[in-house]
């Protein structure tokens, strides 16, 4: 039916109590401005936001599976990166 | 539902795990509850108001949302896109949801508004009035019941239709009456989104190419015969209205008129020169009075819950 594809866009949601947006999956739309009633119309209908970002897939620029080892295989053996080594008190809260 | 214990193949987070939803069950909207729709609602009635009158007033409004929810409906997996889709299913089950505890209300402020089913029958008042009354027994107005046309249609229906109930709306949240009140709180905030959603769609229908601003404006031709009725005062209306339970129509018409006159203009649409479509012996769809599309609407609508009187949903 339609010649020209509407562009597609990423969603991001944040919940009620979420602390940042999380992707939630992509649609299409006309311009920015539907992006964002589309994406309230397909991925909030269950009560899960309370923030919507929308960005034009084409817009993201993404590492390429290719690149999997060189990027991300060198910090596969340094355990000590995480901060499991220490005891913490158990009067500190929050960890 | 608990969210207590995740499920491990979803391990990088699905997007409606904790992070969203939380275990927090007010998630859903209204509730869980899908037994009584008015349960803890004061639903005694305001002293001045006749029961059968108030009644037939909440059939009004119900029909009218019950009837535009049946038509956006048929729209399910036809829509332009898959965006639509799901947009035009929203608007009609908003519309839906306000017609249940609308219909709920005509039915707990005067039973007898209510059809008999046969003794035993599981089936709730508000579902007797949705699916065992006959035409003439709804009250909804013309504009809604008429057939869809294209999506130009069903955007300038859906534009004249939540403008007008929008502004119905906003003053009915001053109703004495505690559930109407209830109603249209909740309403309001429904259908400013299905105007905005509408009034959206008609500029950029109406800005768009050469025939998408065709349609939409063939759209609106037909159906603005029906526009004027949507504020016209029925006497039922006029009733509640005088009891501070009800809002007259006529009350709101120029301010709607003054919205719909903004999005004409910013979408460069002229106000169609169509003459307003009748009554027949001065009687209009407030008064049971329809077109036959609501006869076969209504035959399809019903005949699950006709064939299944016993039956238990």
């Amino acid at each position: 039916m339609s010649e020209r594809e509407w562009p597609l866009y990423e969603v991001f949601v944040r919940g009620k109590r979420g602390l940042n947006h999380v992707h939630v999956g992509s649609l299409h739309a006309a311009d920015d401005d539907m992006a964002v009633r589309h994406a309230r119309d397909v991925y909030t209908r269950r009560n899960e936001g309370v923030s919507i970002w929308v960005v034009r897939s084409d817009a993201i620029t993404a590492s390429s599976p290719d690149e999997k080892d060189p990027l991300f295989a060198p910090s596969g053996d340094k355990v000590y990166r995480h901060p499991t080594f220490y005891t913490i008190p158990d009067d500190v809260p929050h960890m | 539902m608990s969210h207590s214990a995740p499920d491990p193949s979803h391990e990088d987070g699905s997007p409606y795990d904790d992070a969203l939803l939380g275990s927090d069950a007010s998630h859903w909207a209204f509730g869980t509850d899908f037994e009584d729709p008015l349960a803890g609602v004061d639903t005694t009635l305001p002293d001045g108001v006749d029961a059968r009158t108030l009644a037939t007033y909440c059939l009004m409004l119900a029909d009218d949302a019950l009837v535009a929810s049946h038509r956006l409906s048929e729209w399910c997996s036809r829509a332009p896109d898959l965006e639509e889709d799901i947009a035009l299913a929203n608007v009609a089950l908003d519309l839906l949801g306000q017609a249940r505890l609308l219909l709920a209300r005509a039915a707990a402020a005067d039973a007898s508004v209510v059809p008999a089913l046969p003794d035993g029958s599981p089936v709730p008042p508000e579902d007797a009035l949705a699916f065992f009354r006959e035409a003439h027994d709804f009250r909804n107005v013309r504009l809604g019941e008429v057939p869809n046309g294209d999506f130009g249609h069903t955007i300038a229906r859906l534009l004249l239709f939540s403008t007008a109930r929008l502004a119905l709306l906003e003053r009915l949240t001053a109703s004495r009456d505690h559930v109407l009140a209830a109603v249209a709180a909740k309403g309001v905030k429904e259908t400013t989104y299905h105007r905005d959603y509408a009034g959206r769609w008609f500029l950029t229908l109406a800005q768009g190419t050469d025939e998408s601003r065709r349609r939409v404006e063939a759209g609106l031709a037909e159906v603005w015969p029906l526009y004027g009725e949507l504020l016209r005062t029925h006497p039922v209306e006029a009733e509640v209205a005088a009891a501070g339970v009800g809002v007259d129509p006529a009350t709101v018409a120029d301010e709607v008129d003054v919205v719909l006159e903004q999005v004409f203009s910013v979408s460069g649409v002229q106000r169609p020169g169509v003459p307003p479509l009748a009554g027949v012996t001065g009687r209009y769809g407030r008064d049971g009075l329809h077109t036959e599309a609501l006869s076969r609407l209504l035959a399809e609508m019903q005949v699950v819950a006709r064939a299944h009187p016993m039956g238990q949903w």
